[in-house]
This record gives structure tokens, sequence and C-alpha cells, in this order.
């Protein structure tokens, strides 16, 4: 069985945005324009956040890419009166669209904000409209959509692995966040074998998890120069 | 008791049922066109898309869920209230027992679309009960909305049975008095109601264990409500004291409620005569009590976060305190506490039109402690990238209000077609018009000790 995790190299990150940009195009993620994002319902299944630290002219800008962290522990799961927010048998929280009657509740439970509500019918500008990706369904006005660490391309290169007779590769699976990081700050892979990249490096001294103190058991580890404060 | 007061009782509070004046047929179009206007604003909502509201992200709850608890809080009013008073049987709870636990009935619904309005899908609401599905697919028992499902369903089903069971020897008054098509619906009504021994000692029997029963169903709803808020690891929502804090809000809002609700049947109704100044007296009294108590619950909450002094939950704290939401905080603690308790707490200001100032003054102030609690929070989670803020749309506040109206509309069609004051209740305590203490407590316990 696998488990799906992900490593962030917040030293490496230049906050370009390609994850963002690659995320939308792969997830078919909506653009709601400016004036619904200035509601504050701009959706980005990935954002980079962006953290100023010390005071001018000793400043240092910090980018910090968050998507949904995949908890072991997730506080959306439990609250869904559906079960349209579960935990799947590889460790993913996954939203099952169909299922999901838009009590928002997830949401609110999720500490890092990383699920999406959809309060239109999703639109693209022309001509974004014709480059939705096959592979993944297009959510209807009310429900909730997160970051599934594109479980799509999990599903199409286990298929694959299956068909072969063999086993899957590490770093075979790439989501799109991962294979458009021109710094290659980001590391997809199994948690559950110690030799993956992804094992080594969330064992890293320098790595650590977001809002750890919280319980979620968060499957991203982020990994940053730690400095004596 | 004498045979004309009996008639005079009949007659003062059969009137409404029976005469009908113009200005119930205004009150009720005026009413009903709101309800219908706040319907309409829903369809539209559904038809547009949830965006019409003014939720975003970070805040995906407010104004809706903030009326749910304010409704279900509300509703604490009636059952909750009379189910106590019954039980300690006093004597002046007697006009008093009707206009509350309808209060309670008609709250509840009201409160219960709300969940419903605010679904994204709400044409799928019925996936929060557990029905045999043909896809064999439960709710989710561990979420705290599925518990409201069934606290809400349970507390509406009991309220309304103990809203019901008292009204059965009145159906049979109306039945008695009138002809024709009334004769019939109200015969139906009456369930076959003769006033046999019998039929009485069956009647106080259940009622004594609706009463019993409903106060812990009532706390537990809105402890249930509070779990909404305290099961989420929310800054400020992840609290122990919620559900008594809940339950105390619930009941102070729910008396104001009932203040309100019995000044205006006294005015409208003209039953100065069975509702007393001492009424309100009373009732203000307990008012005052709970504003007491809201007050000792918000400073022990306030204090034990300031004192906690966590990163994420001071933001909170800060916000509310000295932000953006101050206005509302500190608009929350005069009308709620500071309002109240000066007016109720001096004998000559406690009057009727005192007891209903401060009540008004403390629905106002429920309403935005409800809010305070809902939204600040959510735009003010652990990480400040995503911090929010809200501003209610115009689809928010025109279903916020016609809820009001479908409240006023509801009651004034109760008090039209059912007597709004226990008639035989009132002859019982007629019979037994001046029981002193010691003759009470000879006659209860006189029945134990043989």
């Amino acid at each position: 069985m696998h488990k799906w995790g992900m490593a962030v190299d917040l030293d490496k990150c230049t906050g370009c945005g390609a994850c963002v940009t690659a995320c939308h195009a792969e997830n078919n993620i909506p653009t709601v324009g400016p004036e619904q994002a200035a509601r504050g319902r701009a959706m980005h299944w990935l954002r980079v956040e962006r953290y100023w630290e010390g005071d001018f002219p000793d400043v240092r800008l910090k980018f910090r890419p968050v998507m949904c962290q995949q908890c072991d522990a997730a506080p959306c799961e439990p609250v869904c009166p559906t079960y349209a927010s579960h935990h799947t048998a590889e460790g993913l929280n996954a939203q099952i669209y169909n299922r999901c009657i838009g009590t928002r509740y997830c949401a609110n439970a999720c500490p890092y904000n990383v699920r999406f509500f959809d309060f239109f019918n999703p639109q693209w500008p022309k001509p974004l409209h014709l480059q939705l990706n096959p592979d993944v369904s297009v959510r209807e006005v009310g429900v909730m959509e997160k970051c599934t660490f594109c479980v799509q391309r999990i599903n199409a290169a286990s298929i694959g692995a299956k068909g072969d007779k063999r086993e899957l590769k590490d770093g075979e699976i790439q989501p799109a966040c991962v294979q458009s990081c021109s710094a290659r700050a980001m590391v997809f892979g199994d948690l559950n074998d110690p030799e993956s990249e992804v094992s080594r490096l969330s064992r890293s001294p320098r790595g650590g998890k977001l809002l750890d103190d919280l319980g979620t058991l968060p499957k991203v580890t982020y990994l940053e120069r730690q400095t004596q404060v | 008791m004498s045979e004309a007061y009996s008639r005079k009782l009949g007659d003062d509070l059969l009137r409404p049922l029976l005469e009908t004046s113009w200005r119930f047929y205004l009150i009720v179009a005026v009413l009903g066109s709101i309800v219908l206007m706040g319907l309409g604003t829903w369809m539209y909502q559904m038809y547009m898309g949830f965006g019409m509201t003014g939720i975003n992200n970070p805040i995906f709850w407010a104004f809706y869920i903030t009326n749910f608890v304010f409704w279900i809080g509300i509703s604490h009013a009636g059952t909750l209230i009379s189910a106590i008073l019954r039980l300690v049987n006093a004597g002046w709870r007697r006009p008093v027992t009707r206009c509350a636990e309808v209060i309670t009935a008609f709250a509840l619904m009201i409160g219960a679309m709300f969940p419903i309005i605010h679904l994204g899908r709400p044409w799928l609401f019925f996936w929060l009960v557990p029905y045999p599905s043909s896809r064999q697919i439960w709710p989710n028992f561990r979420s705290p909305l599925v518990w409201d499902f069934f606290a809400i369903t349970t507390y509406l089903t009991g309220s309304v049975l103990f809203l019901v069971l008292p009204m059965i020897p009145d159906f049979a008054l109306v039945r008695d008095r009138t002809t024709g098509l009334r004769r019939k619906i109200y015969g139906a009504l009456a369930l076959g109601w003769q006033g046999t021994p019998k039929q009485w000692h069956r009647l106080e029997s259940a009622m004594s264990i609706m009463a019993i029963a409903i106060i812990p169903v009532a706390v537990s709803v809105h402890t249930i409500v509070s779990f909404d808020f305290s099961m989420a690891p929310v800054p400020m929502w992840h609290s122990t004291m919620f559900g008594p804090y809940f339950v105390a809000g619930a009941i102070f809002s729910g008396i104001a409620g009932l203040i309100i609700a019995m000044a205006a049947l006294r005015k409208f109704l003209h039953l100065e005569e069975y509702l007393h100044p001492v009424h309100f007296q009373n009732l203000g009294k307990l008012l005052l009590m709970m504003s007491l108590l809201w007050g000792y619950f918000v400073f022990a909450e306030r204090l034990t976060v300031w004192y906690g002094n966590e990163s994420a939950e001071i933001a909170v704290l800060r916000v509310t305190q000295k932000g953006s939401f101050a206005p509302l905080y500190w608009t929350m603690v005069v009308v709620n506490f500071v309002i109240p308790v000066s007016i109720l707490s001096i004998k000559r200001l406690r009057t009727i039109a005192g007891c209903v100032v401060a009540s008004f003054g403390v629905l106002v102030g429920m309403w935005l402690e409800r809010f305070l609690i809902v939204v600040p929070s959510l735009g003010h989670k652990y990480l400040p990238y995503s911090w929010g803020t809200y501003r209610p749309r115009p689809v928010e506040l025109l279903i916020t209000t016609s809820t009001f109206a479908a409240m006023c509309l509801l009651y004034t069609l109760f008090a039209k077609f059912v007597p709004i004051i226990s008639i035989w209740e009132l002859k019982v305590g007629e019979q037994e018009p001046h029981e002193t203490a010691q003759e009470r407590s000879a006659r209860v316990l006189g029945e134990a000790r043989p």
C-alpha cells in the first residue's frame, strides 16, 4: 500500500508561480475573474504565500507554496455529514464532488484554508475553455473542491504499472505542480518506501510540518533553513 | 368557580377566533408578502448561484448560520420555560405557557430552514437524513451536522406534542361553542375529548411526562448546536464552555422573545385582564438573571483566552474587542448586559414597557453574539495569509428579514385559530386561587407521606 506525500524545499522556491498555473491547467480550476477575486472567491488549489521577515532594510522575502496537506488526522473529514470528504486507502483526503451538498463545514474545519467552494458554475475566458483536461471532472455550483495530489495521474500511473506487471518507480508520478517546478523545489512520492526521495527529504533536519502543533499529521513536509531566533 | 367567570373567560379568549377584523387581513397580507419575497429571494439565490451571498473564502458561514443559531435559541423560550414553570407549579404561569410553547414550535421550524438555505446544493438536503438509499450510503454519524438533524427533529416533535396536548380541552371548548365547518374542524382536533375523569387523568400524566422529558432535550439541542462550532479546530470555536454558554444564551434570547410576544398579544388582542404586569415583572427578573449569567459567560470566555495568549485566538480576540468588529462587539455588550441590567434591576423601571425595551435590546444583542462567534473566527484562522472579512449582500438581508416576518405571520395565524391563552388551565387556576406555600407543601408532601 502506498502513502503519498510531498516535500517542498522552501530554500529552493523562487515564488515564480508556475506550480499555480500548472495546477489550474491540470485540474480544470475555474478562473473567477477580477470582480469575484476581489470578493475573496479566487480559487487556487495551490497558492504561493509570501512572507516578509525582518525590518527594512534588513528584509528577507519568503515563499511558501500551500496546497492541501493531505492530513492523516484531517479535521475536514469527520465534520462532513455526507462522507463527501473522506480518507482513501492510500491516505489521500479525497473529495467526492457528486456527494457534496455544500455545507462548507470542511472548509471551516481546515486550518490551512485549502478548500474552495464553487460559488457559481465554472467559466473560463476564451480560449482557455478549449484546454480542459478530459481526465478531471468539472465541478458544478455549490460543491467544495480541493487539491487531490493529481489523483488522476496517480491512478493512471498505477494502472499502467499494473498492466506492465511491475512496481511503480520512485518519481514516476509527478503532480502538475512538481512537474512544472523549474527550481525542483517540490518532490512527490511514496512515504511508505523508506528509500524514496520524498521519504529521505521528509526525514531531513531541515524539515517541518505546517501548523504541526494542531496534530493534523500532514503528509507535506516543508524544508527550510533553520535559524536560531 | 362561578359560571359567570367561566363564560367571560370563554368570551374574551375565544373572541379572536370568532371575530375577524380588517386589521387581521392587513397584517396577514403585509407579513405574507414579505415571506413570499423571502422565498423568491431564496429561489433567486439558487438560480443564480450561491455567489449572490456575501460568503467568501475564508468566511464560509455567516448570516445564515447566525440566523440558524439565533432562531434555535429563540425556540428555548417556550418549551423550556413553560416546562420548568409547570414542574414547579408556579401559579402565574397559566396565561403564559401556551404563547411561550408556540414560539418554540415556530422558531424551530424557521431555524431548521437555515441549514438548508445555506447549502450549496439545497435540493440534496435529504442526504443528511438516514434513509434506506439504493446506493446504501448513510450519513456520516461523526458529523455534528447530522447530530443537529437528530437533535432538532427530536426537539421539534417533543415540543409540538407538548404544545398540542394542553390544547385538546380548549379545542373541545371551541367545538362546543361553534357550528358548521368550524365545529367539524375543531371537533377533529379535539380528538374526541369529553372531559371524563379518565381523560383528565391521562392528559395530566402525559403533560407531566412531557414536561420532564423536554427539559434535557432542550438543553441537549443547543449544546449540539454549539458543537457545530466547538468540534472544529478553529480559534475561539474550539472551546469546552460552548455547550452551557449556548444554552444560557438561548434561554436568554428566548425569554426576551417571549416578553415581546406577550406584550404584542396583550396589546392587539386586548388581554390586559389575563397578562398582568406581574407576569412581565417575573419574566423581567428571569431576564435579569440570564443577563447576568450571560455576562459571566462572556467574561469567562474572553478572560481565559486572553490569559491563554495563544496567538491564533488572540488574533480573533483583538479583532472583536478592538479591531473591525469592535463596534458590533461593544453594541452587543451594551444591549445584552448594560441596558437590561440597569433597566431590570430597578423595580420602578421593570414595567411592561421597560421589559419590552430590554427584550428588544437582548434580541439584537444575541443575534450579534452569534454573528461575532461565527464570522471573526473564520476570518482569522491560523495562517494570516488567508485572513478575510465579510459583508452581507442583499439576498442575505432579505432572507433574514423575511424570517422575522414569517415568525410574526405564523404567530398571528396561530393566535387567530387557537385560543392563545389556555382557557381550561385558567379555570383550574381559579379553583385553587390562593394556595400558600404551606398549603402547597402540605398537599404535595401529604400525598407522599401517609
